[in-house]
């Protein structure tokens, strides 16, 4: 350091080196994560592909068997039901979370008093585990005690208890209630905070303009949250399609696979049933249907950055 | 005058144009429905309490008593499931998987944040969204081939296939949201260091970590009640009932016959919620930002 030019060369090795190392400090920072993902998420990925293609059971490992697998689900009416079932409920349970969830965000949007408390318990059964809260609400559709059926006697509405789980298109409602209840409060408040980002200013401007309050929501509210809406109704769709507790919990895809989803078919077979492989086919043909869902997050995505004006 | 109109303005702004509204017509669209949802979406825990806390005779009898009430409160389901079931360990077990699963993902995803945040080294925007990807990739389908891997590697029945399985969903989140948090600290900062020799380590550690804490509470609660909650791995890598999870262990061990034990269960079910809500409680603030945080990215 004692000549200036000799520590200018000494600046420059060291940034040349620096420049170097990046990449492999990145790699030794990477690799912990890297490696986790890679052994456990990656790799048996692949694994689940390559098991679709095998007859695995538990215990005995399997040979190459081909499309065999899916030949056998493809002319198998129950896994046909169990996807009918997960487009119904994905459709529907979704559709109703988005509109629910809609309107609560507006309204916690508005002025109240104890706004904050308000938006803390309206998270609650976004926090408590699934598992938990679906054995509440199993108790709450108890085919003889279920407090539903006995406010709604008591109130003269019905003369004879619901069988909530016991009837297919009763049990299909009942846990479609229940995943919407489960999931309004994450499309409440992540809409919530998209509202909270729209100025002012634009719905002042629209009434002066003489904006109704209808047109309000249709002209401004709605165009600048639909960004937010295709990340968190895609997050909602993912989350939902791929459920497996609740139905686990409150029907086992009873009565007669009637409340079968493709996740909890997939586990009956290959765990509890001992298929590994043909459990594998199951899940591994949930991933086109994935992989759309994913599609549609981009394609938000890409809309948003053309509302911001280019870039990213 | 200047300053009171400022005042007001500001108070009105908060509200938006609420004050266009007259009440009456407040009610009807904003408190009424805000009143049943609160209901619809409370209810359930209400009804876990009341059932815990209600002795059997009361809770078949619709016709002597007000289901909606409990008139003699019992401690008799609480106990019952505390000192005559293996709830206890269950509990003891998830606090243990979830503490270990959330430190291993927290470390990981610490240092992984920084590097594709920070450090930039060639192919991290890849590596950024290869991360977001994995977020993506749901347990439903991983837990036959995790299963068939985890018996092949000899953890079945043991607390580490669950601890080593649970990062794959949690590091992806942790790493995520740290990013932007660290998105966040200023880079001149980190500059100062470098110019003043501190190496990359130091500058993570002394820096960047100390200005990240409440990122890092966010990202540990999320992860902690993502790993209390995780209900399919637990249930297909664990055997004994002694080593279960609090959700398996209740499913599966305290349903049973078919008389069902309705107050043990909403018992085992409360309890099991406590946990998280109260760790949720503390950090509500974190927890809501850092969800429309991670989502608003």
């Amino acid at each position: 350091m004692a000549v200036p030019s000799v520590a200018v060369q000494t600046r420059l090795s060291i940034r040349s080196r620096l420049a170097e190392s990046r990449n492999a400090l990145g790699f030794g920072f990477m690799l912990p994560a890297a490696a986790l993902l890679l052994v456990f998420l990656t790799y048996p990925l692949g694994l689940g592909v390559w098991l679709g293609f095998t007859d695995t059971r538990i215990g005995r490992p399997g040979i190459f068997i081909g499309v065999e697998n899916y030949e056998y689900l493809w002319s198998d009416s129950v896994f046909w039901l169990s996807v009918f079932n997960t487009l119904l409920y994905t459709v529907s349970a979704s559709i109703l979370k988005f509109v629910l969830g809609l309107w609560l965000a507006l309204i916690l949007n508005e002025k109240l008093p104890f706004k904050s408390f308000f938006r803390a318990v309206v998270l609650l059964p976004w926090v408590v585990p699934t598992v938990l809260s679906a054995i509440a609400f199993w108790w709450i559709y108890d085919s003889q005690f279920s407090i539903l059926s006995w406010a709604l006697q008591q109130m003269g509405l019905i003369d004879h208890r619901i069988n909530f789980l016991g009837d297919p298109t009763n049990a299909r409602a009942s846990v479609i209630a229940a995943n919407v209840w489960r999931g309004i409060p994450f499309v409440a408040i992540t809409l919530l905070a998209g509202l909270q980002t729209i100025p002012q200013s634009l719905y002042e401007a629209a009434t002066l303009d003489g904006a109704s309050r209808w047109q309000l929501f249709r002209y401004v509210t709605l165009p600048l949250l639909t960004p937010i809406i295709a990340i968190t109704m895609t997050f909602s769709v993912l989350f939902t399609f791929t459920d497996f507790q609740l139905i686990y919990v409150l029907t086992r895809g009873g009565p007669v696979n009637a409340t079968h989803l493709m996740a909890t078919l997939s586990f009956q077979r290959g765990i509890a049933g001992g298929q590994l492989g043909e459990g594998a086919a199951i899940a591994v043909a949930m991933i086109p249907f994935l992989l759309a869902a994913i599609l549609f997050s981009y394609f938000g995505l890409q809309r948003r950055r053309w509302q911001q004006g280019g870039g990213d | 005058m200047a300053a009171i109109k400022e005042v007001e303005r500001q108070e009105t702004d908060e509200g938006g144009m609420g004050y266009l509204q007259s009440l009456p017509r407040r009610v009807v669209t904003v408190y009424l429905p805000l009143l049943v949802f609160l209901i619809v979406l409370l209810f359930p825990f209400y009804w876990m309490t009341i059932t815990a806390v209600k002795p059997n005779i009361e809770m078949t009898d619709y016709v002597n008593y007000n289901p909606f009430w409990v008139v003699h409160p019992t401690l008799e389901h609480i106990r019952y499931l505390l000192f005559e079931t293996s709830y206890p360990g269950w509990l003891l077990n998830t606090i243990i998987i979830s503490t270990a699963a959330t430190f291993l993902s927290l470390a990981a995803a610490v240092l992984a944040a920084y590097a594709i945040e920070r450090l930039r080294f060639s192919g991290a925007r890849q590596v950024g969204l290869a991360v977001f990807l994995a977020y993506l990739v749901p347990p439903s389908i991983l837990f036959i081939p995790l299963s068939v891997m985890v018996f092949n590697l000899g953890l079945y029945d043991t607390p580490f296939a669950l601890i080593l399985t649970y990062p794959t969903f949690l590091i992806p989140f942790c790493t995520w949201l740290l990013m932007s948090y660290f998105r966040s600290i200023p880079f001149e900062l980190e500059e100062c260091a470098l110019i003043d020799g501190a190496s990359r380590w130091q500058i993570l550690t002394k820096i960047v970590l100390p200005l990240s804490v409440p990122g890092l509470i966010s990202a540990g609660i999320f992860a902690f009640t993502l790993s209390w909650n995780e209900f399919i791995y637990a249930l297909t890598f664990i055997q004994s009932s002694e080593k279960k999870t609090v959700p398996v262990g209740v499913l599966t061990e305290l349903v049973r016959s078919d008389v069902y034990e309705w107050g043990a269960l909403m018992a085992g079910a409360l309890i099991g919620s406590l946990p998280v809500v109260v760790l949720y409680s503390f950090f509500v603030e974190h927890y809501v930002s850092s969800m429309t945080g991670a989502v608003k990215e």
